[in-house]
């Protein structure tokens, strides 16, 4: 499948085993038994009545539902395996077929580095316009999560404004983690269906996903059951994402967190599959440790990393594609800290071919966006896609001819064979490769690349502009969620 | 002071360093039985557990499930201790009463319940009220018990308005500063509690605890 200016992991050369198959296997056998025996929280009426209907264990006082192996193993395999997730422009559908990994931005943050004045600033409607209009033209970013919070617009129809300025400004698939709720769900799947032309056109060609966060330990949201249920319904993409923590809403082990997350994901998972079999569904995660000394949530650390490549092996096992989060880091500004934990989840993520990666842009535990952040985040993407296509051997990289042609103590400089392949090597934007003295004397580094390669963009780059009258339509829907 | 009653007051204090409840609850009784008087077993013994930990927390030593821990070893010796005091007439002097909620609309709790502990392991005398409340409860519950404090909680971008709904309520009322108001959560600023006129924030329980007593003047 082409991606027009969308790069993306494909054909992988690297592999890592991260668990074996009986891992896998205690793991989803010890998840079965908390969904058997401990049970998971389901505060939504039409929840629980699903889950009566097929014979659970409900209590309807708590809202808590234990339910048997066999349903929940029952139900999942009626989950689709492979589907694509549609984009305004086709040409930028997005394939989840094991064979591939998109990049996505971050959500939902609070708070940006102002593009133009560096200062950090509560975020707005238009923080989510420009940030969409910068990943559309950056070809690292495949599709859109609601970066950032479009705090100056009405609560209850937030969510619709963020959606609106995102399709307004990229013609790349969105999903959105920040609708939760009946109301704005049921908005959200008119908006989907009048950009896909119909609802048969949407089920075909997804242009929206939905990501929903669990509560963890075993819990999860009314609304966000709710607004997952409609989903499903229309054959919009659902995923429930697990953001369990060792120590806090996990166990301080790594096993009994994934444990934990998992029976949160694939309870929900089921449930979807119970009440639409066959809804295209998806895993999600971005499980973390917590520090042990303060107890903060700012994702990275080695134990995030572990994780990233663990959940697709459970992903894979249920035989449904995973988003996953990458990129997660407590620094406060770009920096070291930043560079060492992107560079290391999105690594690890991506060399077990997680099908979605989220997401570039943010510092201080998915708070803050920086576009600085955001460029140099894209770039570590880039180095891992050019390392996952691994080490070519064959008579023509082995170079033979050349090396007898420059023999022992020449170069390689003007050798035709060089100039037929160094285009293959990687090309950096923001690595400072320069003399020392060019370095002291511009005071530039990547971080001032990468803030103005975004300036520039947000200046010049031009996104295909949404149909007008679907933009009047997208208003008046939003206007009928508003109150008053 | 005796021997025996030096070594209680130390294994007392050691309990709460171990966070240990039953340990603690056993020593609550036995200084009960000993006729030692419960505020000094409180004092003397308890606080010297949790100051302790509170230090070595301050240091980097201690993790935050031992300050936990701790916490609850603590609640539960004073939850023994308490209807002594109140038979003797006296009471442990409380650093102020906080009513705790996560906002309407809003089911997120961890954050709310650890400050909920470090509170009580401080002196505090908290009431959580748990999850998703309505601004009049959690108002109505600190008039009925006098609170100085209502700390609220919210974790999205879509309920953290309601951290404003009750402040304006509280300030229609007159209720300030009778009663003060600590907001938190993930998406909270400081930026943000300014604009609803909050009387603080923390973006962690250690920090709330330090809010809370400057709060009430006992920093």
């Amino acid at each position: 499948m082409s991606h027009k200016n969308i790069k993306t992991i494909s054909d992988p050369k690297l592999k890592l085993e991260i668990l074996s198959k009986d891992d896998v296997r205690k793991i989803h056998e010890a998840t079965l038994h908390i969904i058997e025996n401990v049970g998971i929280r389901f505060p939504s009426k039409r929840a629980l009545q699903i889950w009566a209907d097929v014979g659970a264990d409900v209590n309807h006082e708590k809202k808590i539902v234990k339910v048997k192996p066999y349903l929940i193993e029952d139900a999942l395999k009626q989950a689709p395996p492979a589907y694509t997730l549609g984009a305004r422009d086709p040409q930028q559908n997005l394939s989840l077929d094991g064979n591939h990994v998109h990049l996505g931005t971050d959500g939902c943050g609070v708070e940006i580095i102002d593009i133009h004045t560096g200062v950090k600033r509560t975020t707005e409607l238009q923080d989510v316009r420009d940030i969409a209009q910068v990943a559309d033209a950056t070809e690292e970013v495949a599709f859109h999560w609601v970066p950032v919070s479009a705090q100056d617009t009405p609560v209850e129809a937030r969510g619709l404004h963020e959606l609106k300025a995102v399709w307004e400004n990229s013609t790349k698939h969105v999903q959105t983690e920040s609708i939760y709720n009946v109301d704005e769900a049921k908005a959200s799947m008119e908006m989907a269906i009048l950009l896909a032309g119909s609802k048969e056109e949407l089920r075909k060609r997804p242009v929206l996903s939905l990501m929903q966060c669990t509560a963890p330990p075993l819990g999860h949201d009314g609304g966000s059951l709710d607004a997952a249920l409609i989903a499903a319904e229309h054959g919009v993409p659902t995923g429930f994402m697990t953001m369990t923590a060792c120590m806090t809403t996990g166990p301080a082990t790594m096993a009994g967190t994934l444990a934990v997350g998992n029976a949160e994901v694939i309870a929900a998972t089921a449930l979807l599959q119970l009440a639409y079999p066959g809804a295209p569904v998806f895993y999600a995660a971005a499980q973390t440790a917590s520090d042990p000394r303060l107890g903060a949530y700012t994702g990275g650390g080695p134990e995030d990393f572990l994780f990233g490549a663990a959940t697709n092996v459970l992903a894979d096992y249920y035989n449904i594609p995973l988003s996953m989060g990458s990129f997660a880091t407590g620094a406060k500004e770009p920096n070291w800290q930043a560079g060492l934990e992107g560079s290391l989840s999105t690594f690890m993520a991506s060399v077990v071919m997680s099908d979605m990666l989220l997401g570039c842009g943010f510092l201080h535990g998915s708070r803050i966006w920086s576009y600085a952040e955001m460029m140099m985040d894209c770039e570590i993407f880039s180095i891992i896609e050019k390392m996952m296509h691994g080490i070519e051997v064959n008579a023509e990289t082995l170079a033979m001819d050349a090396i007898a042609a420059v023999g022992p103590g020449g170069h390689f400089l003007a050798q035709k064979h060089t100039r037929n392949h160094m285009r293959e090597l990687f090309m950096p934007q923001f690595l400072d490769r320069r003399p020392y003295s060019k370095w002291e004397e511009t005071g530039e580094d990547a971080r001032s690349w990468a803030i103005n390669k975004a300036r520039k963009i947000l200046k010049e780059h031009q996104p295909d502009p949404l149909d007008e009258i679907i933009s009047k339509e997208f208003e008046r829907i939003i206007k009928s969620v508003e109150k008053s | 002071m005796s021997e025996e009653i030096e070594k209680l007051f130390k294994d007392m204090a050691q309990s709460i360093i171990d966070g240990d409840s039953d340990i603690s609850v056993e020593l609550a009784q036995k200084s009960i039985e000993m006729g030692i008087p419960p505020l000094d077993a409180i004092t003397k013994g308890f606080v010297v557990g949790v100051n302790y930990i509170g230090d070595q927390f301050g240091a980097g030593e201690a993790f935050l499930p031992e300050l936990v821990m701790a916490g609850e070893a603590m609640k539960a010796a004073v939850a023994v201790l308490e209807p002594e005091l109140i038979k003797l007439g006296e009471a442990r002097e409380i650093m102020g009463r906080v009513v705790l909620a996560t906002v309407e609309g809003d089911i997120h709790e961890i954050g709310k319940t650890l400050v909920g502990t470090m509170l009580s392991a401080s002196g505090f005398e908290v009431t959580d009220l748990g999850v998703d409340q309505s601004a009049d409860k959690i108002i109505g519950k600190a008039l009925e018990i006098n609170a100085n404090l209502i700390g609220l909680s919210a974790l999205l971008t879509t309920t953290m308005v309601r951290q404003r709904e009750l402040i304006e309520e509280l300030d229609k009322e007159n209720l300030r500063p009778r009663i003060q108001v600590m907001v938190g959560g993930a998406p909270i600023t400081r930026d943000w509690a300014t604009k609803i006129k909050a009387d603080g924030t923390s973006e962690d329980a250690v920090g709330a605890v330090a809010l809370a007593k400057q709060l009430v003047g006992k920093s």
